[in-house]
């Protein structure tokens, strides 16, 4: 189970680089999660508690809660697509450049 | 040498299969008798199509990294149509249309908690799960923790999960196939399970991605092309076509009949625009943020779905794959709006209500509806193609989840635990791999046949439950808390799963004799009135009256005879499964209470118990879930 032993886990973790990647994605993770869940449980307790407003009329017979659980999906996509792009980019780079380094040292079975 | 014997075997599996489907005895179904050669012929055509995907993929599975993880060698974008083929289950195809056509807003936004999910599953445990796991859940947690006892507490906690979501699956795919084409129950569940043995067993887990593939695009051209017929007369206009949904008559009468005394003062456009406004089928908020919780961590617990991220070589891919699947899943939920409020407006919810109570009919009679009619051969062209899907829907979802059942008995008990660790030849995980795909397939059928006629609606809710309070907790604690360890994930696991079922157990969900009397009564009481009215109305001039009290009294003749079994079934009993007269938890949905003690509870369990362990790992866990060193190698083996 353990991994290589020449790989000193310590030393990764430590590594300014590491830290650096640990910090942004925590926020942002962190960040994104809650906006996301907050968001989401604003639709159920909306439609239960605001039902005056979900009942408003905005376009035609479409009403607001309509319209807001229309927009609980496009949020949900935008989320998603927030994410990869800023964990495709940033998140990567310095990923790979962190696993590059501590492989290098090691020998492949 | 192996495989060729498993294609023969896989043949004979297949002529066996034939009379099964073939010969049962038929019942009254949606399909007319004259039409139902075409069923079978779009059912054979779809049943061939993944039976020579199995054939072909029994070619590559040689290792037990083939048969659980497909080697890893799935793309991001085959995965993230395989994740929706796992995920979107009968329950959500037939289930939330019929919601929406039965009671339109609430309907659809319980839709919304089902694509939510994934973000959870993207932002926390997608890649992490892709960089240190192998075949199963309890790789994840053995990683840092005690191997033994994560693969003995996350076996279980496993199959506990599958089995209450494969339960759910087999009864509902059992009825389904009965009400669709009135073949025997028994003979339905038969079929899915032998079906879905048969790709399990030959192609493991690339067998299982490519039925789920063909399954998902299927259903998602099928529900396209239902769109398009009901949207396409409204020039794909929305406000224009909830427009003529509020106006029609059909939806009208529904709202009022769910609405019921207060509906007296309300004119025909008012109760039309109240089926667009929440709160026809959603009355116990805090019930309903309480399953919206379960849905959305319960999902990344569901070891299923979870054991897709293993099927891709990298982290990246396993992004991708969640990408693809949000796309697929909601955009199909966005579809399911069409499909649940064309359902109302063309067919009728009673007329829907009159095949199957729970509205399940809504997009199959629809489809029928939109080919032409009963008596046409479009119309039931379209039931059957839809019919079809929805029993690969069925048969996918169950082939996922024996997968994930069967590999926490091989990988994580006999190989993990029973042979402790030792190094057991591949031909023989694989072996043991096939074995338990059999018991677990076995074990399905029986729960299958042994559940008929219960009501098994809320086992899927339950199995989320379970997921959210004991898998979600520990995976996410074990990847990002420095102090999590064996005896928080123990805990954590036993606490999670024992406060979800017994809150379950002890809530409304389970049957209450003097409950089931009491409201059988008030149906009973209610009888007279309404056989007085409906009669009124069929002595009309007018067609159309005649009609809707047609159906009425047909759905009434029906909620009269269910309640009479109703009564019939708890006949001189006075308590409840547990012993109990009424329930004394009062939610439905067990979440809300039974997440926040599985958080609990390994927190506590880690800080009182000490793992020296878990904590040297915790430098390498945390290394590699972020940055992938290795990732590769850990597939390798």
């Amino acid at each position: 189970m353990a991994g290589p032993p020449n790989i000193d886990w310590n030393a990764v973790i430590a590594d300014p680089r590491f830290q650096t990647l640990h910090r942004k994605k925590q926020g942002f993770l962190t960040g994104l999660m809650v906006f996301s869940v907050v968001f989401y449980f604003l639709l159920p307790i909306g439609a239960a508690y605001f039902q005056e407003l979900f009942k408003m009329r905005v376009w035609g017979v479409i009403n607001f809660g309509l319209v807001f659980a229309l927009t609980e999906f496009v949020v949900a996509w935008l989320v998603a697509f927030y994410y990869s792009q800023r964990a495709g980019g940033e998140f990567d780079r310095l990923a790979r450049e962190i696993a590059a380094d501590y492989e290098k040292g090691t020998v492949t079975p | 040498m192996n495989f060729l014997q498993n294609r023969k075997a896989l043949g004979w599996g297949m002529v066996a299969l034939l009379p099964v489907v073939s010969t049962g005895a038929y019942a009254q179904g949606a399909v007319t008798p004259e039409y139902r050669w075409l069923t079978f012929l779009v059912f054979a055509v779809i049943i061939a199509l993944t039976m020579y995907v199995t054939y072909v993929a029994a070619k590559r599975v040689k290792s037990a990294s083939d048969f659980y993880t497909a080697g890893g060698g799935v793309t991001g974008l085959q995965n993230g149509w395989a994740i929706a083929g796992d995920y979107l289950s009968a329950a959500s195809f037939l289930g939330i249309a019929g919601l929406i056509s039965q009671y339109g807003y609430d309907g659809f936004m319980y839709s919304v908690g089902w694509l939510v999910a994934y973000i959870t599953v993207l932002l926390v445990i997608a890649e992490p799960c892709r960089n240190i796991g192998r075949y199963t859940l309890s790789d994840i947690l053995a990683y840092r923790n005690n191997p033994r006892a994560m693969r003995i507490v996350g076996a279980i906690s496993v199959i506990t999960v599958s089995t209450f979501y494969l339960t759910a699956q087999m009864v509902g795919g059992g009825v389904l196939v009965k009400t669709l084409i009135g073949i025997d129950y028994e003979i339905s569940v038969i079929a899915v399970g032998v079906l879905m043995l048969a790709y399990v067993l030959f192609g493991g887990m690339v067998a299982t991605t490519w039925v789920q593939i063909i399954k998902a695009i299927l259903l998602v051209a099928a529900s396209i092309i239902l769109v398009i017929l009901v949207w396409l007369p409204y020039g794909f206009s929305l406000p224009a076509f909830l427009q003529d949904v509020v106006n029609d008559p059909k939806v009208q009468a529904k709202v009022a009949s769910l609405l019921g005394d207060p509906a007296k003062n309300m004119s025909a456009a008012e109760l039309g625009q109240r089926f667009l406004e929440p709160g026809l089928y959603f009355k116990a908020p805090i019930d309903q943020i309480s399953l919206g919780m379960a849905l959305v961590f319960g999902t990344a617990g569901l070891p299923h779905i979870l054991m897709r991220f293993f099927t891709v070589p990298t982290a990246q891919q396993a992004r991708k794959s969640v990408l693809w699947a949000m796309a697929i899943i909601g955009g199909f939920y966005v579809l399911t709006l069409f499909l649940g409020f064309g359902a109302a407006k063309l067919v009728g919810p009673a007329a829907i209500a009159s095949i199957d109570a729970g509205g399940n009919m809504a997009a199959p009679l629809l489809a029928q509806y939109l080919g032409g009619g009963a008596n046409s051969f479009m119309g039931n062209f379209m039931l059957a193609f839809v019919s079809a899907v929805a029993f690969a829907t069925i048969v996918a979802v169950v082939a996922g989840l024996v997968l994930a059942a069967a590999s926490a008995i091989a990988h994580d008990l006999y190989v993990g635990v029973y042979h402790g660790g030792d190094t057991v030849p591949p031909q023989q995980q694989v072996r043991a791999a096939r074995i338990a795909t059999v018991i677990v397939g076995a074990m399905a059928i029986t729960i299958g046949i042994a559940a008929k006629g219960q009501n098994v609606a809320h086992l899927v809710a339950l199995a989320f439950a379970v997921a959210a309070s004991a898998n979600f907790p520990c995976v996410l604690l074990t990847l990002y808390w420095k102090r999590c360890n064996t005896g928080g994930i123990v805990l954590g696991m036993i606490v999670g799963t024992v406060a979800a079922v017994g809150l379950t157990l002890v809530s409304p969900n389970v049957t209450y004799p003097k409950a089931v009397r009491e409201a059988s009564a008030k149906v009973f009481a209610g009888e007279a009135a309404k056989r007085e009215d409906i009669v009124t109305r069929l002595a009309s001039a007018d067609p159309e009256v005649v009609k809707g009290a047609q159906v009425e009294q047909g759905a009434l003749d029906k909620a009269v005879q269910k309640a009479k079994d109703d009564v019939a079934k708890v006949e001189g009993k006075e308590r409840s499964l547990v012993g109990l007269e009424a329930p004394l938890f009062t939610l439905k949905n067990p979440g809300i209470i039974s997440i926040p003690l599985g958080f609990l509870a390994v927190l506590l369990g880690s800080l009182l118990f000490r793992d020296r362990r878990s904590e040297e790992l915790w430098p390498e866990v945390y290394a590699r879930q972020n940055t992938g060193i290795l990732a590769s190698k850990a597939t390798a083996h």
